[in-house]
């Protein structure tokens, strides 16, 4: 991993025209700069889009109605915006406890061979594509069966935990050695060591990661559309059905050739983006904070 | 203990002791044993997903056999399916997505290396990082309602008029097609690709950097001749996680694809990829067949992205700390 840098002998051509070299460096600048510009602008684009076009759609009745017979104007999303809050809240009961306890277990028990085999396979999960986990869960738990609000977030949290697992593993790993000692050393059980001293030290972290797990799914559509979409449009909160969601309300109206229902795929994608964006950006402020006092 | 301490004090602490002797002997036994079954339900459920997948496409495979991967067609009403299209089409959107945004992704970790004043650091780089926070549904949403329109009046007569002797270029254009799709993919792998490749320029030793500077070097030659050659392995490995996750978008690329079944040389054509198949067939899909070719698509699609995730993580292990991949 040694640095190529030419020998000096005979001396290169690189270092002879130096307006020449001057100019070339001042392009790739300015090329980069560019490509940093156009990334913000790109997402200054997509998301003035979606609240200037949302913001025109979006009311209060928006929020608190079910949607209309179609054709018929006004409605809303609730029972998208409740079937999303069910979904998302029960995927993390079982992504989050599994997730800490594989952190737990890299950072307290396992011996380094094991946890790095665990920690790829938790690598594998996060790069199998969701639509095919989508298609894994309507083969295991929807086949044969019907659609099903628990089926889509048993998807849900397949897809969040090796976010979580592996945010806790990281983070875990940063709380100091000499805590652990410490407590070990006044004759605390290990159980209790890590319930009361790690955990606790590394919570900022641990909540992070959970945060940024559940902001992630929360606007996933694939699995759901396999799991959970053939949805009635009341309110429903018994997840044994399938429940309605925002991402799949927002893809089904995005294929509507009317363009009231486009008005309303903005409005719905404006309440999915806040809500997202707020978590990514809560996460973020929690990371720094966790890691400054980590480092101390 | 020692002889003169009165037994006044009641055994009060002792008891307590005791109990919690007792919690402990069950209590440290059973977080390990927790923590290491959370571990195996990871392993588990790889495996488990691998198995229903192929599982699911056992009556497509003794169907059609291996020519599922090079017939082209898709027709459920005489129950003949074939993925080379989409096979075909995954392949181009994705590589048309990774020649944009590997350049891009490279300019942007340079930008925020090496050029950004530390003011403007990192608020640029927290959101180019927000850019991946968007949900793909919504990318894809305004690529139909807003990109599409623009592809179909402006840019793509635009390329056809200056490069429409290029077959890629060729044909009329439309609102729907490969082009739109691998741009879509090129804004949700950007985030990626740019993040990774950004850490792994910040682990380039400065001294290095400081002595192609005292040889008179610009910041252009350093980073050619040292940022760049010791960041290759990790510039690669990004740039294939970058594809893999744009093999397998299916949301997005559903929506502005225009799912035809076809295979065509103009990138303005209609197309369809592997995982936006699934997505937009999967609800109708009825019949054994038909429902497992589906999930034959799947399998090719899980196969393709092992690979290239499985190969990612391979390059940039190498001579990158561990800390940067995640």
């Amino acid at each position: 991993m040694s640095a190529t840098i030419e020998s000096p002998n005979p001396p290169p051509k690189l270092f002879t025209t130096s307006a020449r070299r001057k100019r070339v460096n001042r392009s790739m600048e300015v090329l980069s700069t560019l490509a940093a510009g156009l990334a913000v602008a790109v997402l200054v684009i997509v998301v003035g889009s979606v609240v200037i076009k949302g913001v025109s759609a979006l009311n209060l009745d928006f929020l608190t109605e079910t949607p209309a017979p179609f054709g018929a104007p006004g409605g809303g999303i609730a029972n998208s915006i409740v079937g999303t809050f069910l979904l998302v809240a029960i995927a993390s009961v079982i992504a989050v406890p599994i997730g800490l306890l594989i952190g737990i277990h890299a950072s307290e028990f396992a011996r380094p061979r094991v946890s790095n085999a665990v920690r790829f396979a938790l690598d594998i999960l996060s790069g199998v594509p969701t639509i095919v986990t989508g298609v894994f869960i309507f083969g295991l738990l929807v086949a044969g069966h019907v659609q099903s609000g628990y089926a889509g977030s048993v998807a849900l949290a397949i897809i969040m935990l090796p976010i979580v697992a592996r945010s806790a593993q990281e983070v875990l790993r940063l709380v100091p050695n000499s805590l652990r000692e410490a407590a070990v050393a006044l004759g605390v059980a290990r159980w209790r060591m890590v319930l009361r001293v790690v955990l606790p030290t590394a919570a900022g972290g641990l909540i992070t990661g959970a945060v940024l797990g559940v902001a992630r799914v929360a606007g996933e559509t694939a699995p759901l559309l396999l799991t959970s979409s053939i949805a009635s449009n009341a309110v429903s909160w018994n997840p044994t059905q399938a429940l309605s969601s925002i991402p799949v309300t927002i893809f089904t109206l995005s294929e509507s050739p009317a363009p009231a229902d486009h008005a309303r795929g903005w409005a719905a994608a404006l309440v999915l983006i806040v809500g997202v964006l707020a978590l990514s950006v809560f996460a973020r402020s929690l990371h720094e904070r966790s890691r400054r006092r980590l480092r101390g | 203990m020692s002889a003169a301490a009165p037994s006044a004090t009641p055994p009060r602490g002792t008891l307590a002791t005791v109990r919690r002797n007792i919690v402990d002997r069950i209590g440290d036994p059973s977080l390990r044993v927790l923590a290491g079954a959370a571990s195996v339900v990871a392993v588990f459920v790889i495996l488990l997903l691998a198995y229903k997948v192929f599982d699911g496409s056992s009556s497509a495979f003794s169907k059609f056999g291996l020519g599922f991967l090079t017939s082209k067609i898709w027709n459920p009403v005489t129950n003949q399916f074939g993925a080379a299209s989409f096979i075909y089409g995954t392949l181009v959107s994705s590589a048309i997505a990774m020649l944009f945004a590997g350049p891009l992704s490279i300019a942007i970790a340079l930008y925020l290396t090496e050029l950004a004043p530390r003011r403007v650091r990192r608020p640029v780089a927290t959101l180019v990082d927000l850019l991946a926070a968007i949900p793909s549904v919504i990318i894809g949403l305004w690529g139909i309602l807003v990109m599409a329109p623009f592809m179909v009046n402006q840019l793509e007569p635009a390329l056809h008029s200056v490069l429409g002797w290029i077959p890629l270029f060729g044909g009329s254009p439309s609102p729907f097609g490969l082009l739109p799709a691998a741009l879509v993919l090129t804004i949700m792998a950007v985030p990626i690709v740019s993040a990774i490749t950004r850490e792994v320029f910040e682990t380039v030793p400065s001294d290095l950097k400081e002595a192609a500077y005292a040889l008179g070097a610009t910041r252009w030659e350093m980073t050619r001749m040292v940022i760049l050659p010791i960041a290759r392995p990790g510039i690669v490995g990004a740039s294939i996680l970058g594809l893999g996750r744009a093999l397998g978008e299916a949301i997005a690329v559903t929506q502005v694809i225009g799912g035809a079944v076809s295979i065509h040389a103009s990138l303005f054509q209609p197309a369809d990829t592997l995982a936006s198949r699934i997505a937009s067939q999967f609800q109708s899909a009825s019949g054994t067949v038909y429902i497992s070719s589906l999930f034959y698509l799947a399998a090719i699609l899980l196969v393709i992205s092992l690979i290239v995730n499985i190969g990612a993580r391979l390059i940039v292990r190498r001579g990158i700390p561990a800390k940067v991949m995640n």
